[in-house]
């Protein structure tokens, strides 16, 4: 009983951490593109490509870890959906 | 497993297959095979081949019907979603829109992924867990009660329907300018293509098609990019090199912008919406008075012996003049914006909120957040995307399925910046400062259309930027011709185009469907229909509502892209409070579920409403315009919708009783936290 409680205390961290770094990334570091263009990085300002490839990526890492940390905690808890 | 699966080997099969056949055309074209049959061979070979696959799929099973049986693996399911999610708007229009707004643009690009986060995080799991069929099933069973249900399936009618209209009329466009269908016939020949796929199997016919849609459009949509990206640069990777292309526009938007025939074109714009201007404020007199001179003039010349024709022409245009003063008034506030937009000076690719003065840019700031906060908690909302998780074997695979979606959803909106900086860096170095006369061949091509349009206003016989206006939508479909490709790539656009439209209009169409035959008919009037007499009711419907959709797309609806942004926020208002709080909030209930959902819609729009119009004939109503709280825009009316929805659902739960043991037996299996007390 205890165990399976553990597993949702886990899993809601996990989300709020997770998504802590999305609000980052989707909001504060669009909000500073224009001081950001001041860097280049692969010869694009630095604030246009966070918006048109940075960003997608790191979401797409996000969702990675998620699924990743997800599994385990499922293998740690026997958690075994259909 | 090291060997491809059953299903696999297939869609290898077939992607060899569709490239034989574009290889084949190609050969074909090289030895004289008209243009116009190129154009026919792929809109029918393609349908032929979704049809092919639709009938094979075909099912009378409901759970077959409604959610594919649960059987598509993640990585199919990323790819059917991916071709779900992006329609023909993501497909042909968001290159343009990058291309006219550069920096600001990229908020569609960061909302339509971001919200894939929130998908992963807060719902695709816990919907999977929970295992029904439709998004009004969730809220029913998490809340209780019948008339949550309905609110559901109003929402989600509200917004798909407006969808999967602009997804038909997107069909309509497309067939008219590839193989010169009349509008109409393009938009029933769309119908077609919708039905052939879901009719007879429903979701499981739908996935699968999808599937293969998904292979066609992503194709389609980066090898014209590729190739131009080669011959531009020697990389045929397009999103690593195109920085280097922004680079050399930045240069050129540095000299091409200050450049004195730039300013007297961009001077003369501004004096004709001044123009413009006055003419609204005489109004009526300035209409009765142009009426007047044109009659004046027109006798002057039938007086002297002035050529015939010169005389039909000022006849023509005194014809033409607008009947009374409100049609003259919003005719001319067309033309003076149009104007004052050609007037406006141009604003650098890569700056971000190129603002005058603090704030503006401040103003600019808050519409790019609240844009992405729109969209992304939309993506969240809208019910044709979430069904898609019910349809994987497990939750685990939902998760992964989350991912694959993702990836797949990158590879097109990765790719959309890259065609704008291109076409700008074409239209910088190959347009601008050119003699008119000795414009490239596309530039015609797409005049003729209306797509492109050039007004030579200062009459130096030479393209300056502020003559040349663009529509959006040509800057995906005439990439091709730009990069001097053969028109089979042009076909192999137009197909893409075809099959994102047709894809997302499936899912749309489903998604209504369901919530009628499911939620409304089988929940609520009759749950002792046979399954049989079930699947009977579902695809009468999905005719009746495709014919509806096709019926509404073939009279043109003017603003349907602004409703189709609406259709976001509406959606995100609607669900997203109420399905995150169901899931992670144990006090809420009910009550507080409904009238979040009841207020966040319509505070989302009353906020449309009153930002965007000023007077609803129907109703009687007039002077309501009311000016945007925080300058915000009509498209992200969802920050209010959202918020005051969230408030709403936390105040009402907290203010009435708490859910009852039911609701913790939902949560604790969605959840998978131990049963407590229940002995």
């Amino acid at each position: 009983m205890k165990l399976t409680d553990a597993y949702w205390q886990k899993t809601r961290r996990l989300t709020l951490i997770l998504l802590i770094i999305w609000l980052s990334v989707t909001f504060v570091l669009s909000w500073f593109s224009d001081w950001l263009n001041q860097w280049q990085f692969l010869s694009f300002p630095l604030g246009f490509y966070m918006a048109a490839q940075g960003s997608l990526l790191i979401y797409l890492v996000l969702i990675w870890i998620y699924n990743h940390r997800m599994h385990q905690l499922d293998a740690e808890y026997g958690i075994d959906d259909e | 497993m090291a060997s491809l699966t059953r299903i696999q080997r297939y869609y290898l099969i077939y992607t060899g297959a569709f490239l034989a056949f574009v290889a084949g055309l190609a050969v074909l074209e090289d030895h004289g095979m008209p243009p116009r049959w190129i154009g026919y061979s792929f809109l029918f070979f393609t349908i032929f081949m979704y049809a092919a696959i639709g009938i094979m799929s075909r099912t009378s099973d409901v759970s077959e019907y409604y959610v594919a049986g649960r059987r598509i693996p993640a990585f199919f399911n990323g790819m059917a979603t991916g071709a779900d999610w992006m329609s023909a708007a993501s497909f042909i229009g968001l290159a343009g829109t990058l291309y006219l707004s550069g920096f600001q643009g990229l908020a569609y690009v960061i909302g339509w992924t971001g919200g894939f986060v929130l998908v992963a995080l807060l719902l695709a799991p816990y919907l999977r867990r929970f295992g029904e069929y439709t998004i009004p099933d969730f809220l029913g069973a998490r809340y209780g009660g019948n008339a949550i249900r309905l609110v559901a399936v109003g929402a989600a009618i509200l917004s798909s329907f407006v969808y999967v209209v602009a997804q038909i009329y997107g069909v309509g466009v497309i067939t008219s300018r590839f193989v010169s269908l009349q509008f109409e016939i393009g938009v029933f020949v769309g119908l077609a293509g919708i039905l052939v796929c879901s009719f007879l199997g429903g979701m499981r016919a739908v996935t699968w098609t999808q599937v293969a849609q998904y292979l066609v459009l992503i194709v389609a949509y980066i090898t014209p990019v590729a190739i131009l990206s080669w011959s531009v640069t020697g990389n045929p990777v397009p999103q690593l090199v195109y920085g280097q292309v922004l680079n050399e526009v930045q240069r050129l938007e540095e000299k091409i912008f200050i450049e004195p025939a730039e300013e007297q074109v961009r001077q003369l714009y501004r004096e004709r919406a001044d123009l413009y201007a006055q003419k609204i404020m005489q109004l009526p007199n300035s209409l009765t008075q142009e009426r007047e001179q044109l009659s004046i003039d027109i006798n002057k010349l039938k007086a002297s012996d002035a050529q015939m024709k010169d005389i039909v022409a000022l006849e023509r245009q005194r014809r033409e003049l607008p009947h009374d003063p409100e049609q003259a008034k919003a005719r001319w506030e067309t033309a003076m914006f149009a104007a004052a937009e050609r007037a406006r000076p141009p604003t650098h690719h890569a700056e971000a909120f190129p603002a005058k003065d603090p704030e503006e840019k401040l103003a600019q700031q808050i519409n790019f957040l609240a844009l992405i906060f729109c969209l992304t908690v939309g993506t969240a909302s809208l019910p044709h995307l979430l069904m898609r998780y019910y349809t994987t074997p497990t939750v685990r695979e939902a998760r992964n399925s989350v991912f694959w979606s993702l990836l797949f959803i990158l590879l097109l909106y990765m790719t959309a910046p890259a065609y704008a900086v291109f076409a700008k860096h074409e239209v910088f170095s190959h347009l601008v400062k050119i003699p008119i006369g000795e414009l490239p061949g596309w530039v015609a091509a797409w005049s003729k259309v209306g797509l492109v349009s050039i007004e030579d206003i200062n009459r130096d016989g030479i393209l300056q930027l502020a003559e040349l206006s663009l529509n959006p939508d040509v800057i995906v479909l005439a990439t091709p011709e730009i990069a001097g490709m053969p028109y089979v790539v042009s076909g192999l656009v137009a197909a893409g185009a075809l099959a994102a439209a047709l894809s997302t209009a499936d899912g749309l169409l489903l998604t209504i469907t369901g919530a009628l035959s499911h939620d409304v008919y089988y929940r609520i009037f009759r749950p002792q229909a046979s399954t049989q007499f079930r699947l009977v009711i579902s695809k009468s419907l999905l005719l009746v509502v495709a014919v509806l959709a096709a019926t509404v797309a073939a009279e043109r609806p003017g603003t349907i892209l602004l409703m189709v942004a609406w259709a976001f926020s509406i959606a995100g208002s609607a669900f997203f409070p109420a399905l995150v709080l169901g899931i992670f909030w144990n006090r809420a209930n009910y009550k507080g579920a409904l009238a979040g959902m009841a207020v966040g819609t319509l505070v989302a729009i009353y906020y449309i409403v009153r930002v965007e119009f000023d007077s609803i004939p129907w109703l009687a109503i007039s002077g309501i315009r009311m000016t945007p709280w925080f300058q915000i825009q009509s498209t992200s009316a969802g920050v209010f919708g959202v918020a005051s929805g969230f408030l709403t659902v936390l105040l009402v739960s907290l203010l009435t009783a708490p859910p009852n043991n039911q609701t913790k037996d939902f949560l604790e299996r969605i959840r998978r936290t131990p049963a407590r007390d229940k002995s």
